[in-house]
């Protein structure tokens, strides 16, 4: 039987209460926004490129459910301090892990944290909340001024 | 007059289903309501025996259909009590309708410096399609705010209207706030400016008695899927006068009197306005909602609504973590709620998992969210056939969600 604690995991709770690295980010050289027409979900990104190509620090702001929040919040924890091209993997990976066959086990070791986020393939007009902020961070990365959109 | 809200019931086979294993409680009415087996059964009927086209052939089925699409009009016509059937044009539904005027009347009446009226709660069907038109006419639209109840701000709303106003479009039944507007008097005011009115009546023909020549309306409009009848159909009613005068809003098959490549005669209202095969089946479906809401009486099916509503409105208020967004002294079938710290689309998928849909989000009225400062509400909108017992279910769900987030 499924339980709602299988969307709505502790972590995920945690996160959209607390989200970490919330607010704006003092020079920050990236900046984007993204946006779900849908639910009306909005949020912005920052990011700082170090001079060696990695995401030296990042943070967002931005209104939305638990599951935006949370991703969101998630996300800038996995990729701080990494380099450009591990977010490149981490985006796909994501993208992979939330639009999976629920019979394929997320992979923990890749995906880390952000496998509590699995749950949301139950729920398929949900799975743009998880991923409206890898857009964005997308968007922000490629230096686009574009609004990401989940449409 | 008191309905039996269980036999009511029996009748939309719709609801006879569990979803999550649980007992499907369908509050999402303003987004669309269920169909009566009456109206399955009409649409049924018209592919299996009388399926033909319209106003053209000289066969029987082609007759049966045309008569019965017709009928349909008829129908609507003594509902909202319009003069003539010539008022009535069948449209996809209120957006195409709100189109419709907004192109053929908008761009033949509009022009550089007029305004367009709106108020603060419009749906985003009353607000763009004059967006639109304003661009391309270089007309203004103006804006009448509404109060922190959801009511339209009337002394606001004077002192928007000018003799630059060429129409005023405004919400008869709110969907997001439930509001319902003053409509007649509002009709007096813009007619005492000289302007004309549009009436979105979308949300209002399934709970409330509407009088369009009562009213005063110049442009009313709605949609069958909202009042017990199929999706893809609606009418735009217009004034004799008004409708005459319009250009065609499209152009092609059943529109025309006569065609040669140099000039072509366009057929008389309503059909000058219906290009192309319309909806026949829907519009078959539509006629049969409507003699089911008049067999049941729209002011029957209200009363129970009300209660419905001042029991919810009153759980609502029992709750100190939960606020209402609208609470006009004139309301229907719309609660909107936020709870503290879930968002609503959250709230959302708890209760869909206990088998209650409701809907989460702006509701197509992003300006309403604007307002009142939230991203998005949770809303219950009640029909005919929900029971005091749902509202309970609803309420005591909200715990689920309180869990959760605890």
């Amino acid at each position: 039987m499924f339980d709602l604690r299988d969307l709505y995991q502790q972590v995920i709770v945690d996160h959209n209460k607390s989200p970490r690295n919330f607010g704006k980010l003092a020079g920050a050289d990236r900046v984007a926004e993204g946006y779900n027409p849908l639910c009306g979900d909005r949020l912005k990104v920052y990011l700082r490129i170090g001079s060696d190509d990695s995401i030296e620090d990042v943070s967002f702001e931005g209104e939305g459910c638990a599951i935006s929040m949370a991703s969101a919040s998630l996300m800038t924890e996995a990729i701080k301090g990494q380099p450009i091209d591990r977010f490149t993997d981490l985006l796909r990976d994501f993208q992979h892990m939330v639009t999976s066959d629920l019979a394929e086990t997320p992979d923990e070791r890749r995906m880390g944290k952000l496998a509590v986020l699995a749950g949301v393939r139950e729920f398929p007009s949900r799975i743009k909340c998880a991923t409206l902020c890898w857009h964005t961070m997308k968007a922000a990365v490629e230096g686009d001024r574009a609004v990401a959109k989940t449409e | 007059m008191t309905i039996d809200v269980d036999s009511l019931r029996d009748e939309f086979p719709v609801l006879r289903q569990e979803v999550y294993g649980r007992r499907l409680i369908y509050l999402d009415n303003a987004a669309t309501t269920q169909k009566p087996s009456a109206v399955i059964d009409a649409i049924r009927h018209y592919y299996e025996y009388d399926n033909a086209n319209v106003h053209r052939g000289v066969h029987a089925l082609s007759e049966r259909a045309t008569a019965g699409y017709e009928r349909a009009r008829e129908k609507l016509r003594d509902l909202i009590n319009a003069a003539s059937v010539r008022e009535i044009v069948f449209t996809r539904g209120t957006t195409e309708a709100i189109n419709l005027v907004a192109s053929s009347w908008g761009d033949a009446n509009v022009r550089a410096g007029d305004e367009i009226l709106i108020s603060e709660m419009e749906h985003h069907s009353d607000i763009v399609p004059w967006q639109l038109l304003c661009e391309r006419r270089g007309a203004r639209l103006v804006v009448a705010p509404i109060s922190d109840r959801g009511e339209l701000l009337v002394e606001e709303f004077k002192a928007r209207l000018s003799e630059r106003t060429r129409l005023v479009g405004i919400v008869h039944l709110s969907n997001s706030l439930g509001t319902i507007n003053p409509v007649a008097g509002i009709v007096a005011l813009a007619h005492d400016a000289g302007a004309k009115v549009l009436v979105d009546g979308a949300q209002a023909l399934a709970h409330l008695a509407v009088d369009v020549r009562a009213l005063g309306a110049d442009f009313y409009v709605s949609s069958a899927h909202k009042m017990y009848g199929p999706t893809g159909i609606g009418f735009l009613y217009a004034k004799s006068p008004l409708l005459e005068d319009m250009p065609p809003y499209q152009g092609g098959g059943d529109m025309i009197s006569h065609v040669t490549f140099e000039k072509t005669l366009y057929n008389e209202t309503p059909f000058k306005f219906e290009a192309g095969t319309p909806n026949i089946a829907g519009a078959i479906g539509y006629g049969a909602a409507v003699d089911w809401l008049n067999a049941k009486g729209v002011q029957t099916l209200a009363q129970h609504e009300q209660r419905l509503l001042a029991y919810a409105s009153q759980r609502a208020e029992a709750c100190n973590d939960l606020r209402v967004i609208g609470t006009a002294a004139n309301k229907a079938t719309v609660l909107s709620f936020i709870l503290d710290g879930i968002h609503a689309h959250d709230l959302g998928t708890i209760l869909d998992r206990e088998g209650i849909a409701i809907r989460a989000g702006h509701h197509c009225t992003m300006p309403v969210m604007q307002h009142f400062r939230v991203p998005a509400t949770a809303r219950a909108s009640f029909a005919a056939y929900n029971t005091f017992d749902e509202i309970d279910v609803l309420f005591d769900s909200l715990d689920k969600a309180r869990e959760v987030f605890r």
